[in-house]
């Protein structure tokens, strides 16, 4: 297990970077904090297997942002784990600049699918792990996904085939923070109960605190199947699996976590500092 | 038209009937190109019996992937092989294909520059008496509003079998609008192809008729029609409507003074929306559009649907007299 005090600095220093990326530029600070953490297990926690000096190497882990709107956030975690300069970031939004608004595949390095309608992630997934059957490589595509975006139909209509085609290279975080742009999602369009329509796909399934580092590290090592054992050596049949992270809209700033408007509204500047020093004081989480 | 019988499409203008159906000869092609390329994969909506792509999962069941009736992860599957280095074909028909995976095919195809073939069988009215929901006379418009994405339009099995080949080469993602039925031979046994090159395959200096798919047949026995009026048209085999063979549209503008289209779509954001465009601006001539009048079908014989809705012979060799008059 990897050293989680470290690890918390670099959440804190990623939610800055989303704070000065938005704070300019404009995006979606709030749907950003709610997958820090998970992003954090994931690139730095041991789970992706990646070269940031060779980003497209055919036998990397694949990481798909399906949930287009955290693009600062990928952007931050990229820099973070070494693709490119920390100051690349401040070219987001910025005419001829590859940090899109929403991520654009291939402009910019780690940037793995094209993002900002929601519902395509787990499909363009699916269709990674079964290049890689093909081609005999043994990467595994962790797709992160909002909550909200689970209502468009294409989702499912990917979690059926990933059942069919067995493909247990095949790894869905949710994002779950209970809100929609407009409102709480169990008022506005319910999910529930969303483990058990996992399960009845024909998914493996797990929850966890999405911010709580350590149990997000466990939870995927868990799930994600190891290099190379096939299928039958792990016993049980092969199936996708996917982590339900329970997670807080704006976690880490108190008044971010209390209103679900700041879906997309950056942070006045009198609020940015007081985002800061309570996301300085984050330890206690 | 003869009775309304297929046989009866280019008769006028001496064209051998074609005794393989458009479907069958992309589903040969397909296969020919597969046992030639590893890395092509067919993503099917479970239409592979009736789009020809069956052909691969008869003899490379690996490579091909029954997707079942959900086009929009189909698309995106697609996308994700393509991002992995395989060329994918994702076959449907264009009604379902460019209508349930619109955003896929904008998204995770166009806006991100992957490599991808799309193929829509039984295109336009072909689906005849299965009525307007499964036809698709939308789909150039619906294809060419996607900026990138180029749009083949083959007229007979051989510029099928070389659409396919030529698709493959292409750097960008492609479309390929195939249809059900046989169509008669305007090309011998291999065809012209050249992505973005217009195939003259009548002379004339009246006028030219710049047609794609079953059109140019059909537009081969109108200017057979007005030979014997003494109008002489040219007549271009417009396979490819992205990227539009500008210079072969001036050409003709500047030689013959007039231009016909016809196309089995409709007239709005069709391929005569498009030459128009080109007209007007490097060699303003008169012009006609023949196609579909802002209106779907009924439920009949294809060439019963194309006489109502004015694709035949006559319909063209019309709009090509009032094009020529129009001239003086």
């Amino acid at each position: 297990m990897p050293d989680l005090h470290e690890l918390g600095d670099l959440t804190r220093r990623m939610r800055y970077d989303v704070l000065d990326m938005t704070g300019k530029w404009g995006g979606h600070p709030s749907s950003c904090f709610s997958a820090v953490e998970i992003v954090t297990a994931l690139f730095f926690g041991g789970i992706l297997r990646y070269r940031p000096d060779d980003p497209w190497w055919p036998e990397r882990d694949r990481f798909i942002l399906s949930k287009g709107h955290a693009a600062p956030l990928l952007y931050s975690v990229l820099v973070r784990a070494g693709y490119a300069p920390v100051e690349d970031l401040q070219r987001f939004r910025q005419r001829g600049s590859g940090l899109h608004g929403h991520p654009i595949q291939g402009t910019f390095p780690g940037v793995e699918m094209t993002s900002g309608s929601l519902g395509q992630g787990l499909s363009f997934g699916l269709g990674q792990v079964l290049a890689g059957r093909l081609s005999s490589l043994d990467y595994r595509v962790f797709v992160l996904m909002g909550d909200g975006e689970c209502e468009e139909g294409q989702v499912w209509e990917a979690a059926m085939a990933a059942a069919h085609y067995r493909a247990d290279r095949l790894i869905a975080i949710v994002d779950h923070n209970k809100y929609q742009q407009t409102g709480p999602i169990s008022r506005e369009m319910s999910l529930a109960p969303l483990a058990n329509k996992w399960r009845e796909f024909g998914w493996n399934v797990a929850e966890a605190d999405g911010h709580d580092l350590g149990a997000v590290i466990a939870a995927l090592r868990g799930m994600a199947p190891t290099p190379n054992p096939s299928p039958e050596h792990r016993g049980g049949e092969p199936r996708p699996s996917v982590l339900i992270a329970h997670t807080i809209k704006g976690k880490g700033v108190s008044f971010m976590e209390a209103d679900y408007t700041f879906h997309g509204r950056p942070l006045a500047p009198e609020q940015d500092v007081r985002a800061r020093a309570e996301i300085a004081r984050g330890d206690e989480w | 038209m003869v009775n309304g019988k297929m046989t009866a499409l280019g008769g006028r203008a001496g064209l051998k009937p074609g005794e393989t159906q458009l479907r069958k000869a992309f589903g040969d092609a397909l296969l020919e190109l597969a046992q030639a390329n590893p890395r092509v994969v067919v993503l099917d909506g479970d239409l592979g019996n009736s789009t020809g792509s069956h052909t691969v999962r008869q003899a490379f069941p690996e490579r091909f992937f029954n997707m079942g009736i959900a086009e929009a992860n189909l698309v995106g599957v697609g996308a994700g092989f393509a991002a992995c280095g395989y060329l994918p074909f994702i076959t449907s028909f264009p009604s379902f294909l460019f209508c349930n995976a619109f955003d896929q095919i904008r998204l995770s195809i166009a806006v991100s520059g992957l490599k991808a073939v799309l193929v829509g069988s039984h295109s336009g009215l072909s689906t005849g008496r299965e009525g307007p929901s499964p036809m698709s006379i939308e789909d150039f418009a619906l294809a060419g509003g996607l900026p990138s994405l180029s749009i083949l339009v083959p007229c007979d099995a051989a510029s099928m079998r070389r659409a396919v080949f030529a698709a493959a080469e292409y750097p960008g993602p492609v479309y390929i609008r195939s249809s059900r039925e046989p169509l008669p031979h305007v090309y011998d046994v291999d065809a012209p192809f050249t992505i973005g090159v217009a195939n003259r395959v009548r002379e004339g200096c009246d006028v030219t008729i710049i047609a794609c798919g079953i059109m140019v047949p059909v537009s081969l026995d109108a200017a057979a029609m007005l030979a014997g009026e003494g109008i002489e048209a040219r007549v271009l085999d417009m396979h490819t409507l992205r990227p539009l063979d500008t210079e072969a549209i001036t050409k003709a503008a500047i030689e013959t003074g007039a231009i016909v289209t016809a196309e089995e779509h409709l007239l709005q954001g069709g391929m005569g929306a498009n030459v128009a465009r080109i007209v007007t601006t490097t060699h303003p001539v008169p012009m006609r559009t023949v196609g579909i009048q802002d209106r779907y079908a009924g439920s009949a014989s294809p060439f019963e649907l194309m006489e109502d809705l004015g694709l035949t012979p006559d319909d063209v060799a019309a709009a090509t007299r009032e094009a020529v008059a129009a001239k003086r």
